[in-house]
């Protein structure tokens, strides 16, 4: 579903992704590790269409669509899902109303008739108890003085209320206790499909105990410096981000 | 290797450049026989207008009083406004479109002119009318028509035009006609009293709730005119009112003048909520056009217990000169201004209140949420007074101001002037900017640019919209998105 090929990205002239190549198919878990300043981050709000970063080579498509000619909001109405590590507080905007938005927007691009209230509201209930999301965090304005844990479940909520078929989960893991993770992970766990696809990137192995990925991918200095399996992420955690540095220094 | 920060930069200009790809809706003109005096302004043409009007000797020398008055008075220029001079000379003071004498029903009016109300959404027909709303519509100098008056009056409620007025209620017009705000209060409030033409007169009498909102919506459409329109609402002890004002006006290359007087009086508990929502032409991208907005709008809270409620919301005019104000006489007595100000292109607004504290434990509260975008400025100006026996005054002040893009300002003047130690008074005051994260937000949940910001800026607004009927509210939150279609910061 998803190609990526010699991707090139740079922010201020400064080269932060050198040549990333990835495929994802539809059904698998895919874990990005690798130590802080290797390009985890950027790798996603790219593929999320974030104009803070240049594309200078290389190519992305998603299911056989050109990714990165295509503005971010048609990214998402594609399917793709992108959870902030910093989700972002809009005053005065309601999570109902955001949502409502966002849901129509997408079915409106897929020639779908918009939901009503009504249909809109059941939609909700549903996928609430799914990722067990309280009530009072979607009466509330998007994000505004949600602690961290509940800014997380936000995302996973609004991840389940699109229904995207790639999802990236941008250090998801971050700032969360082991209660808010389970449930986190748990959410992102009943999400998962034959048909839709999960990237997990991550610091530590930690919420790959909880989200069991099929491939883990190393980043280290813009490139995809070592692919294996699960093992390879306990393998890291037991070995530390120096094995791959020293193996791969410059 | 184009540097990424000058991509976005560009990026952010074409946008703006598109904010005026929000079309003014109401820019067409209505092709209806006009009857119109001579250009100029003298005491002849003040006769002139009083004589059309058929008016009482009385009225005549009111006018007379104000217009020599106003003769010795200079065109204010306090506001952080840049204002061209205005040729008084080349402005016409009165235009009425062309009809039959009297009007028995509905079908005796011009058809052009349903036609014009129509398609600003504003049927003329009761049936048609929006559920629970009384209109009157007044076009140019004259009030074309006013609905559901029989259906009031059975009430003892009088809405009629301010011309109908002068002659069916003599006497209540000289009791309450500049009695808060005097033909000596400012230069455009002596010019709208020498030369006004129509508006609306409200009586809401003891212990009655007006079970309908009433509206007034004006319309400029003749070339070269200027509207001078007065509204006045008397409100007796333990009565209720809700009063709609909305206006529009054609895209014209010259700018025309708008200098209008609303005067409401309250009596004991009784209590006004005044909305209005401002869309006259705000001219075009380039600053060419529309209309100066020069409106004195006051509150007398009379009657102890009595509360009057402003709300605005401006998206129009090239220029806004407006400070809805209440004095607040009556012990207990409460004055709320709720204001959202949007400003595009080379608008400029200077708006924002005036709460005089007299009376003993008297409240008022103040919230501005300005909006600027293109090249334009917006300032907020407001006073808070507490008179010597004013015990107990409590305000509370919050000014907000969103910026979007480089190219505009935003300014907040309050004043001040505290003279009862019991008096508490907070004043708040914020800027902010739109954030490209926030819009970024949005559009990885699959919404556009546009929407974002429109979803962004309703958000912003919403303790204000909230004050606003219903149908009231959901036209202000589609006007602010055209108003800022396109525009990022």
């Amino acid at each position: 579903m998803l190609e990526i090929k010699n991707l090139h990205a740079k922010i201020d002239d400064k080269e932060i992704l050198r040549g990333i190549n990835l495929t994802i198919k539809p059904g698998e878990v895919h874990a990005i590790m690798g130590p802080n300043g290797s390009g985890k981050s950027t790798l996603s709000s790219v593929l999320a269409g974030s104009e803070v970063f240049e594309v200078s080579e290389g190519s992305a498509t998603f299911y056989g669509k050109d990714l990165l000619e295509m503005p971010a909001e048609d990214r998402a109405r594609e399917g793709l899902f992108y959870s902030f590590q910093y989700p972002v507080e809009i005053p005065g905007v309601s999570m109902v109303n955001f949502m409502r938005t966002a849901v129509n927007e997408h079915r409106k691009y897929n020639n779908e008739k918009p939901y009503s209230a009504s249909e809109f509201l059941k939609l909700m209930r549903e996928k609430k108890k799914l990722v067990e999301i309280d009530s009072n965090l979607t009466n509330r304005s998007v994000n505004e003085g949600f602690s961290g844990g509940e800014k997380k479940k936000n995302e996973i909520f609004q991840m389940a209320m699109l229904q995207p078929k790639i999802s990236i989960l941008d250090e998801t893991d971050s700032g969360l206790d082991i209660d808010a993770l389970r449930i986190v992970a748990n959410g992102v766990n009943k999400l998962k499909s034959e048909d839709n696809a999960t990237v997990v990137i991550t610091h530590y192995q930690r919420l790959l105990d909880y989200i069991v990925p099929d491939y883990v991918h190393v980043l280290y200095k813009g490139r995809i410096v070592m692919s294996a399996g699960k093992e390879l992420a306990l393998e890291l955690e037991e070995k530390g981000y120096d094995w791959i540095k020293k193996q791969f220094e410059d | 290797m184009i540097d990424n920060k000058v991509i976005m930069a560009e990026d952010q200009d074409k946008i703006l450049e598109e904010v005026t790809g929000g079309e003014y809706k109401y820019g067409f003109t209505t092709d209806i026989e006009t009857e119109v005096i001579p250009k100029g302004l003298n005491e002849d043409v003040v006769r002139l207008i009083s004589q059309k009007k058929n008016e009482p000797e009385w009225m005549l020398e009111f006018r007379l009083k104000a217009f020599s008055h106003w003769l010795k008075m200079e065109q204010p220029n306090w506001a952080k406004l840049n204002i061209p001079k205005i040729d008084f000379q080349d402005i016409i003071y009165y235009a009425a479109p062309k009809q039959k004498p009297k009007l028995d029903s509905m079908d005796d009016v011009d058809p052009e002119l349903k036609a014009t109300f129509d398609k600003l959404g504003i049927p003329l027909e009761e049936q048609k009318v929006l559920s629970g709303v009384a209109v009157d519509a007044v076009m140019d100098s004259v009030s074309v028509k006013t609905t559901f008056k029989e259906t009031l009056a059975e009430k003892g409620i009088i809405f009629c035009s301010f011309s109908e007025a002068v002659q069916e209620y003599p006497d209540l017009i000289k009791k309450y006609m500049g009695s808060v705000v005097p033909y000596t209060d400012n230069f455009f409030a002596a010019l709208n009293n020498a030369v006004f033409s129509d508006g609306s007169f409200v009586y809401i009498p003891k212990g009655v709730r007006c079970p309908i909102e009433l509206s007034t919506y004006f319309r400029i459409n003749a070339t070269n005119t200027g509207q001078f329109e007065r509204t006045l609402i008397v409100a007796d002890d333990d009565s209720y009112v809700s009063y709609l004002e909305g206006c529009t006006a054609p895209q014209r290359d010259e700018n025309q003048l708008h200098a209008a007087i609303v005067e409401i009086v309250t009596m004991d508990r009784a209590e006004v909520k005044y909305s209005t929502v401002q869309n006259w032409y705000p001219g075009d991208k380039e600053g060419k056009g529309g209309i100066y907005n020069f409106v004195t709008k006051r509150a007398l809270c009379k009657g102890d217990y009595s509360k009057v409620m402003w709300t605005q919301v401006e998206t129009g005019s090239a220029i806004t000169w407006k400070y809805p104000s209440c004095v607040l006489m009556g012990n207990h007595s409460v004055g709320e201004f709720y204001s959202v100000a949007v400003t595009n292109n080379y608008q400029q607004a200077d708006t924002g209140t005036k709460m005089i504290h007299i009376g003993k434990n008297t409240r008022s509260l103040i919230v501005s949420k300005g909006v600027s975008a293109g090249k334009s400025q917006n300032s907020y100006r407001g006073l808070v007074r507490v008179n010597k026996k004013a015990e107990n005054a409590r305000n509370f002040s919050q000014c907000d101001s969103l910026l979007m893009g480089d190219k505009c300002g935003a300014h907040t003047f309050p004043y001040l002037e505290i003279n009862n130690n019991s008096a508490v008074v907070e004043h708040e005051a914020t800027t902010s900017k739109i954030g490209e994260d926030q819009i970024f937000y949005c559009n990885t949940r699959g919404l556009s640019t546009e929407d974002a910001i429109g979803l962004i800026v309703n958000g912003y607004v919403k303790e204000v919209i909230n004050q606003l009927p219903m149908e009231f509210a959901v036209e202000a939150q589609k006007l602010l998105q055209i108003s800022l279609e396109g525009s990022v910061g």
